[in-house]
């Protein structure tokens, strides 16, 4: 494999229709073109959105070719829900950075009665060791609006990405973000930046 | 300007650029932003969403003939709507440039079928552009516009759901307009009417240009031939290629972008050093075959890649078998992990419809949008479902094969209707065949994204029209029995629907109530579970709202558990007060 596809850096976002991940796509995106990198985003519309499982893949780097990542290539995997994290766990690298949101959204296959819920979360979770947990709920209400957590999320993978600079966060927020939702999502970033 | 767009951002902005005047496009995943975005350039293109894909492409192919650059877009099933249109207007040849836009979606994300275009272009005799990423998209679109006017050629722009809805850098230039000034129009019967004495010098015409356009593509620059290493070589269009570049990043490629007609000649010449070719290629093997023809020979993979999407994963596995190598093993998904599949949202309007043929034990015919979720348990109120329109046809042949099932509904939607269930339902009316059309009417195309249509009062530019009565339409058809009921009245919909199944006559009934994701409910009650007075039974779980979920066990270390609502999701539609048969919930005010 070449130079460039090895240097191209694959996060793979995941969660509940309805969660904000097109939004956070957008906006990792926006930045990493701000930064000067070649990107890829790829996501899947449609029946997806009725608050089915939803993913999203951004890819970045010197020159990006496909826009899904190698299954197992991903080097940071962001889940706004727990259950969502485990089902796509398997599309991370081995040692890859795993953002977690701390929160469980009871599929209704699962509320009906119809499935068993799922085992041991946490314990599973906690075998990863790559494993980081985002309160982006709390930090979402602590920043103004419980419906920033998907930009909490954001703020917290900001932290491994150090080859986006401040400067590109900032533009693409600006850029993408609705001038009267702007601050509390500014703040929401920065918190989760310093989660 | 550097901009990050989608394929189908990018396709407006081509359009735009390129002088279009006139686009027209029936939404459906993953094609719909590309109309979307068009209608921004509102002023400069006059653009509509039409009725269906076949009344588009007639107002596409109008506006060349009247001179004018001109789009018109769908996805992949709408081109076989459209087609009737395309293959003649294949021989009458265009006037000012036509492009028609039209994504396939490989592995049915969001579709009734997996169907590969790049037949259809070949099978029509129009010119072929496959963008393999936003940028593409934005050069060949414009490209398309000058080869279809130079050539009078119709054009195909084929995009697959991984271009169209993946967002890439593009290059827009300084993004000025500049239209070309429109072809005269001239009155030309023997150029511009298909009758038979005319269509079959049209004919000749045809083959004879799609020879001249054989030239054209082995000189384009979106066919070209890319270095490598090693003795296997590959060629790939669209997405396909981006995964080749990925997998074999060595190798020697042949990229095809003007794929019909197909550059022969010149990937002939890519292939005579090579010890093997491979095509790439998404679906079925359209380039591989025209090049066998060719007498150019071509590796058959053992590696599955003709049915879903292709990614690197699986192209890694043809890596492995070229070079004799076992397919590297690839992680597998834990396999406890509750099922998430979208649902009708709480509070939709189509859920009690469905609750009520389910309790009928009506044989249902489904069509094409949101309401198709009604299929999924525990609703399980769908017995066949087919294309846009079908659920008519359908529930009248089932009635004069004589199904034992007296109750046949078919259930539609009111963007469906208008695009194509219509038809179905005169014909209904003309046989005499005693089908219940049951049309859910939420005054918007809802699951492409809510655009509007003849029911919603409003044009895609925006503008106030009047909103077309489906009630009316039936009435003007002489449909005997014609009724409007409210989705939320349970009781009010049974005795209706059950009078009209039962009655030995051709009714229809519009289930009227806006979408819940559009016209967020204004009220501030919602549904609560008392605790003391819920039984366990069950009944409003069998709604299948996401609102409603299990809650504690009934009595400690109960199997049965109590409902509870989740506030969050609830929008106090009430169907769980009515299902409920001890009078356990109830609306309180928030």
């Amino acid at each position: 494999m070449s130079n460039d596809i090895q240097n191209v850096t694959n996060v793979t976002l995941v969660g509940v229709g309805g969660q904000g991940t097109i939004l956070v796509s957008d906006l990792l995106a926006l930045a990493a073109m701000a930064a000067g990198f070649d990107v890829k985003k790829s996501e899947i519309h449609g029946m997806s959105q009725r608050g089915g499982s939803v993913i999203s893949q951004v890819r970045f780097g010197a020159h990006v070719h496909s826009p899904i990542i190698p299954e197992g290539g991903t080097d940071i995997l962001v889940a706004f829900e727990r259950t969502e994290a485990l089902r796509y766990a398997h599309l991370l690298k081995p040692g890859g950075i795993f953002l977690v949101n701390h929160l469980e959204k009871t599929p209704v296959s699962v509320s009906s009665g119809a499935q068993p819920p799922l085992q041991d979360p946490d314990a599973r979770l906690a075998a990863y060791p790559g494993l980081r947990l985002v309160e982006a709920e709390a930090l979402a209400k602590q920043a103004g609006n419980p419906r920033t957590a998907n930009v909490v999320l954001l703020g917290a993978l900001s932290r491994d990405l150090p080859a986006i600079s401040a400067e590109a966060w900032q533009a693409a927020l600006h850029q993408r973000v609705p001038a009267k939702f702007l601050d509390v999502n500014l703040r929401a970033f920065t918190l989760g930046a310093s989660s | 300007m550097k901009k990050l767009l989608s394929a189908n951002e990018a396709i407006a902005w081509g359009a735009y650029v390129a002088g279009c005047s006139v686009a027209a496009a029936y939404p459906g995943t993953p094609s719909t932003e590309v109309l979307e975005n068009i209608a921004k350039f509102k002023g400069e293109i006059n653009c509509e969403w039409a009725v269906n894909e076949k009344v588009a492409t007639e107002i596409a192919v109008g506006a060349s003939l009247a001179g004018v650059r001109t789009l018109v877009a769908m996805k992949h099933v709408g081109l076989n709507v459209a087609m009737d249109p395309l293959m003649t207007f294949t021989h009458i040849g265009a006037r000012g440039g036509f492009v028609m836009v039209v994504a396939d979606d490989p592995s049915m994300h969001s579709s009734q079928n997996e169907q590969d275009n790049r037949v259809l272009a070949r099978f029509g005799r129009c010119l072929l552009f496959e963008p393999s990423d936003s940028q593409e998209a934005f050069d060949m679109v414009r490209e398309a516009f000058a080869l279809s006017e130079k050539y009078e050629v119709p054009a195909i722009v084929r995009t697959t759901t991984r271009i169209a809805h993946t967002s890439t850098p593009v290059e827009l230039g300084d993004a000025v307009r500049t239209v070309p000034s429109a072809v005269p129009y001239v009155k030309e019967p023997s150029r511009n009417v298909s009758i038979p004495a005319f269509a079959r010098k049209m004919r000749y015409k045809t083959e004879a240009r799609t020879e001249a356009l054989k030239a054209v593509a082995e000189a384009s620059p979106f066919n070209c031939a890319e270095a490598g290493t090693g003795r296997v070589g590959f060629v790939a269009s669209g997405v396909a290629y981006q995964y080749v570049k990925e997998v074999f990043p060595e190798a020697p490629v042949f990229k095809v972008g003007l794929s019909f007609p197909m550059p022969i000649e010149a990937i002939r010449a890519f292939a005579a050093p090579l010890e093997k070719l491979c095509v790439v290629e998404e679906s079925d093997p359209v380039m591989a075959d025209a090049l066998r023809a060719a007498g150019i020979p071509v590796y058959e993979p053992k590696t599955e890649l003709r049915m879903m999407e292709l990614n690197p994963t699986r192209l890694a596995a043809l890596r492995a078998e070229l070079a004799g190598e076992a397919a590297p093993a690839v992680p597998a998904p834990a396999a406890d992990i509750p099922a998430r599949p979208p649902l009708l949202c709480a509070g939709c309007s189509h859920r009690g419809p469905f609750h009520v043929l389910a309790k009928l034990k009506a044989t249902v015919t489904g069509d094409i949008g949101c309401y198709t979720l009604g299929v999924a348990p525990p609703l399980s109120a769908m017995d066949a479902g087919l294309c846009m329109g079908a659920s008519i046809g359908m529930a009248i042949g089932m009635k004069k094969a004589k199904l034992p099932s007296k109750r046949i509904a078919a259930v539609i939607g009111d963007s469906t209707f208008f695009h194509s269930g219509m038809t179905g339902l005169l014909d209904a009316v003309y046989n005499q065949t005693p089908v219940t059309v049951i049309v859910l009417d939420n005054r918007i195309t809802a699951m492409t994204g809510h655009q509007p249509n003849p029911g919603s009062g409003r044009t895609a530019l925006g503008d106030a029209v009047p909103a077309v009565s489906i009630a009316a339409i039936a009435r003007a058809f002489g449909v005997p029995r014609v009724h409007e009921v409210d989705p939320y009245d349970l009781a009010g919909m049974e005795k209706v629907f059950a009078e009209c199944l039962d009655s030995g006559e051709t009714c229809l009934v519009v289930v009227r109530g806006p979408c819940v994701l559009n016209e967020k409910k204004g009220g501030k009650q919602i549904s609560f579970v008392d605790p003391a007075t819920c039984r366990a039974c069950g009944a409003c779980l069998r709604l299948g709202c996401p609102a409603i979920v299990r809650g504690e066990p009934k009595t400690p270390g109960s199997k049965a558990h109590i409902a509870a609502i989740d506030p969050a999701s609830c929008i106090g539609c009430t169907l769980c007060n009515q299902v409920c048969p001890f009078g356990a919930i109830s609306n309180q005010t928030l």
